[in-house]
């Protein structure tokens, strides 16, 4: 399978371009920049310009697109709050799924939310994170973009637990897939364009932006870095 | 407020003089530092008279309620639900925000942000441990650097917000706390909502803003790690002409934008 080869490859480098740098949680920062800038050539070449064609798409369009691959989402969202043991969440998650497949029209209707069942996403990185599997070193992979070690071992299980991986024929998933990156660079233009203004290295500030956020999704948006500090007080 | 000096010196200023938005703004400035303090000023170039006396006008409004000393605290939930509905609002009446003059949302932000956040603070929180080996004057200048991109940075994302809402999470913290975190979220009509949280302290004038959650990564953390590339390349120095250059960059696109 591809994505094994891939990820194989990927230990190989990084056995071999381990070298000394200042940040501790980015050992491979070499091979991660030249990944990043890969990555932004095909983002400004290919992906960028097909987001930018897709945004002039008619609202009620990208809105559908977005909700179906969401409700598809949401099935592996559940399952990984039940392996955290939110049931509760899962619970919910799966009504959501219900609800949005049914009366939603097949995914393109977001029912839940306004049925007060608001949106999830939970991957198994995350899975692994709760039960205390620490992320490790940042990679930035080719293609797909910022992640961890960790994540990327769990990236794979992901790809297994999308419901859309299983659509047949090949050509259609494809398809589908091709849309539903698209769809999502198309909703991240503007922030895109805001890093461009805000940050001093980019490469830096995406790392330091990433690494923070994975482990505030991990941890439920409780953010970690201001409560450790007055965790005494507060409690 | 601009024809007091720029040196303050409390004890010297005469306490009866003028009505109460006076008394206000005096109040502000008695209880800033020489950094912060230089933050409700509008720069000089960028602002067209007329709007610099509405700027000191909302500014001195604003501070009306600290003119009666113990006035109601109003808790840092409420400050920062009442500022971003206004910015929001104003936002979306504004014509000419909404056709993409960035200069006017420049100007929004510093009459009505501006005031509630401690740029110092956060300054010296991005550059860490290097703040205490910056000089007072460099310290002054770097403050300056980072609010203005800052402003830029924020004003971008503000020109963006079209049908976005927004919903605060209960306040989880005693009357007594002196430092908080102010929970919201932005509700888009797509996609799932945008974290927005706000690290807030209380100061002698009121609550400031030291730091910004967005999406689940601390602003002023996320800017320690260029802060601390930029000063072992070029020092404290190097990082200030970053950031100078970036914000000439940023103040000439904004420039563009109003000229329409």
């Amino acid at each position: 399978m591809g994505t094994i080869i891939r990820v194989a490859a990927l230990a190989v480098v990084f056995a071999t371009s381990g070298c000394a740098t200042t940040n501790p949680n980015d050992p491979f920062e070499p091979f991660n920049r030249t990944m990043f800038s890969l990555n932004d050539k095909l983002d400004q070449a290919a992906l960028k310009p097909a987001a930018q064609a897709y945004s002039h798409l008619p609202s009620f369009v990208q809105t559908g697109v977005t909700n179906f691959f969401g409700n598809l989402a949401d099935v592996w969202t559940s399952i990984n709050e039940f392996l955290q043991g939110k049931a509760a969440d899962g619970v919910t998650d799966v009504m959501r799924v219900a609800v949005n497949t049914t009366f939603g029209i097949g995914g393109l209707i977001d029912i839940g939310s306004e049925a007060g069942m608001p949106k999830h996403s939970e991957d198994f990185g995350q899975t692994l994170g709760f039960w205390g599997v620490k992320p490790g070193p940042y990679v930035v992979l080719p293609l797909f973009g910022p992640s961890t070690l960790r994540d990327t071992v769990a990236t794979p299980v992901d790809f297994l637990g999308d419901p859309w991986y299983y659509e047949r024929p090949v050509r259609w998933r494809n398809t589908g897939t091709v849309v539903r990156i698209v769809n999502q660079r198309a909703a991240l233009l503007n922030v895109s364009n805001l890093l461009e203004d805000a940050a001093l290295d980019r490469y830096e500030f995406v790392r330091d932006a990433y690494l923070q956020r994975r482990e505030g999704k991990v941890h439920d948006g409780a953010s970690s870095f201001y409560e450790e500090e007055d965790a005494p007080a507060s409690h | 407020m601009r024809r007091h000096p720029t040196e303050p010196t409390p004890e010297g200023w005469p306490r009866t003089r003028g009505n109460a938005a006076d008394e206000a703004a005096l109040e502000y400035q008695l209880f800033n530092n020489q950094a912060s303090r230089r933050f409700a000023q509008p720069p000089q170039e960028t602002m067209k008279p007329f709007s610099k006396i509405i700027a000191i006008l909302m500014l001195a409004v604003g501070m009306l309620p600290l003119a009666g000393h113990a006035a109601a605290e109003e808790n840092p939930q409420a400050l920062v639900k009442r500022i971003s509905q206004e910015v929001l609002d104003a936002a979306k009446s504004d014509k000419e925000i909404q056709a993409g003059n960035q200069k006017r949302v420049l100007d929004l932000v510093k009459a009505k942000i501006l005031p509630y956040i401690d740029f110092q603070r956060m300054t010296a929180l991005a550059a860490g441990r290097y703040w205490r080996q910056a000089t007072p004057e460099q310290q002054a200048k770097l403050t300056d650097e980072f609010r203005d991109l800052l402003v830029y940075t924020y004003s971008g994302a503000l020109s963006q917000v079209r049908d976005q809402k927004l919903e605060f999470k209960p306040l989880r913290a005693d009357p007594s706390d002196t430092d908080v975190e102010v929970r919201s979220q932005v509700v888009q009509p797509r996609g799932e909502p945008i974290q927005l949280n706000y690290r807030m302290e209380k100061v002698a004038d009121g609550w400031k803003i030291y730091d910004i959650n967005v999406l689940g990564a601390w602003l002023v953390q996320t800017y320690k790690g260029n802060f601390a590339s930029e000063i072992s390349r070029g020092g404290i120095d190097g990082l200030i002409k970053t950031l100078q250059e970036k914000n000439n960059r940023l103040a000439e696109s904004v420039a563009k934008t109003g000229k329409s």
